[in-house]
């Protein structure tokens, strides 16, 4: 049995919520790197030079790349030999999410109740997702989610004879839609399969893969070499104002469904695609 | 290597904004703005928008004035301001076009506007700006000064008067109905 203590766990969660905030992954800046080289429309290139320059700068003044700093959303493996002491799991990771977007200048951009708008004033609670795995070790991953993107966001309960074809319109709608709202070249997050609130959170956790990877599975890394082409070709452009480079990946993640279903879940990922974890092993 | 088309150089734009300034804008010239801007997101905006319908005066006077949608970060120790990039304007879509009828000029933000909101920028001659969203430690570079005038409450959300030096953005709809957001798709988009 290994044993982590609570107050270890919100230390560590603070720093992530920082990190994730200030630190844009190497992943995405040679992503962006990339896009700026063969961009051909000339505003577009500049849009994505600005933004390699923000990276930097956010390093260097210690302030976040975005404003909008996000709802912290909170991914846990969790082995079955760990033992959480000193506090429960979800405790000391809603207190490291207070320390974090306090400690780090952060926006605290959470309102307790839909309808009367109340900010919560620390950015509590986090979204958390909690996995038990096997062994001994702890895995922490939080992202950083704003709302741009996020609302931007649509799932669909397909009927399954509406095939592939279905899939790609809804994916490309979903990015035309978006437009400059999502802050493109955006990362597409798809969840394809499972049940309704899977099919979400698969589209969720796609966005946690590094942008360099593809499927292990032939036919779905097909799909998302096909969907990258198709949602580069509308032009949108980076924030909009034209040009070749819409998207800077895709990332669909496929699950068993019911023999009536086919739910497809797009969740859309601005440009400054933020995550950091840590793991305990 | 793929072609590439030089950059053109952007047009420099001063605030407050007259009816000959905005009429000199077209859809799709990037601009670099400087003077003063007042900040205002969703919870400012229903405010403004309810003190109109009760028949008060609203916090600042719009004439003329510009308006960054904007929530930012909080200063960190020895900066005016934290990271402060342009939020969705969509939302402020309900609330706008009865600030451009009392003289607004102009607003920055990202995303596309309603129709109702182009036709009001036609028929009182404004502009609507879109800035380089996700950019907000570099943004916040170009921000000199920050004095919150109303609504403190509200935190991120008040309402700021902000001074700002060669604040980079792309004209998006114009006040003769040009939208740059078509024209890229039209001119970028591959059948």
């Amino acid at each position: 049995m290994k044993h982590i203590s609570a107050a270890d766990i919100s230390a560590k969660v603070a720093d992530l919520c920082i990190r994730a905030c200030t630190v844009l992954p190497p992943d995405v800046v040679a992503a962006l790197e990339a896009a700026r080289d063969r961009e051909e429309s000339p505003l577009g290139r500049e849009v994505l030079s600005r933004l390699l320059d923000n990276a930097c700068i956010a390093q260097q003044d210690g302030v976040p790349m975005c404003q909008d700093t996000g709802l912290a959303v909170v991914f846990v493996e969790m082995g079955e030999d760990v033992r959480v002491t000193g506090g429960h799991l979800c405790d000391a990771i809603t207190e490291g999410v207070r320390q974090g977007y306090e400690r780090g200048y952060l926006r605290k951009s959470v309102v307790q109740s839909p309808l009367d708008r109340r900010n919560t004033g620390d950015n509590t609670p986090p979204i958390i997702h909690a996995e038990i795995v096997p062994g001994k070790q702890l895995k922490i991953a939080v992202a950083a989610k704003g709302a741009g993107s996020e609302n931007m966001s649509r799932l669909q309960m397909m009927d399954p004879a509406d095939g592939e074809a279905a899939v790609k319109r809804f994916v490309r709608e979903t990015v035309e839609q978006a437009g400059a709202s999502a802050c493109p070249p955006v990362v597409v997050g798809i969840g394809l399969g499972g049940s309704f609130e899977q099919c979400a959170l698969i589209a969720k956790k796609a966005l946690l893969r590094p942008l360099s990877d593809s499927s292990p599975d032939p036919e779905v890394a097909t799909l998302e070499a096909d969907l990258l082409e198709l949602i580069n070709r509308t032009g949108i452009g980076p924030m909009a104002v034209g040009g070749r480079t819409t998207a800077l990946a895709v990332k669909v993640e496929a699950a068993p469904c019911h023999i009536a279903s086919m739910p497809v879940a797009v969740n859309l990922q601005c440009h400054a695609a933020r995550h950091a974890e840590h793991t305990w092993e | 290597m793929a072609k590439q088309e030089p950059t053109k150089k952007p047009i420099e734009v001063r605030t407050p904004l007259s009816d000959a300034d905005v009429r000199s804008l077209r859809a799709g010239q990037a601009v670099l703005i400087s003077g003063v801007l007042y900040t205002a997101r969703d919870a400012a905006h229903k405010r403004m928008f309810e003190a109109l319908e009760r028949g008060e005066d609203l916090p600042f006077d719009v004439r003329g004035q510009v308006i960054y949608y904007v929530g930012p970060t909080p200063a960190p120790p020895g900066r005016v301001i934290g990271a402060a990039g342009p939020t969705t304007a969509g939302r402020m879509d309900r609330y706008t076009p009865a600030l451009l009828a009392r003289g607004l000029k102009g607003a920055i933000g990202k995303g596309s506007r309603s129709e109702e909101v182009k036709e009001a920028l036609k028929a009182h001659v404004a502009v609507y700006f879109g800035g380089l969203g996700g950019a907000g430690a570099l943004l916040a570079r170009h921000i000199q000064t920050v004095e919150i005038i109303a609504y403190e409450d509200l935190d991120t959300e008040a309402i700021r008067r902000i001074e700002v030096a060669d604040f980079p953005a792309v004209v998006v709809n114009d006040c003769y109905g040009g939208d740059a957001y078509a024209d890229a798709r039209t001119r970028w988009g591959k059948r």
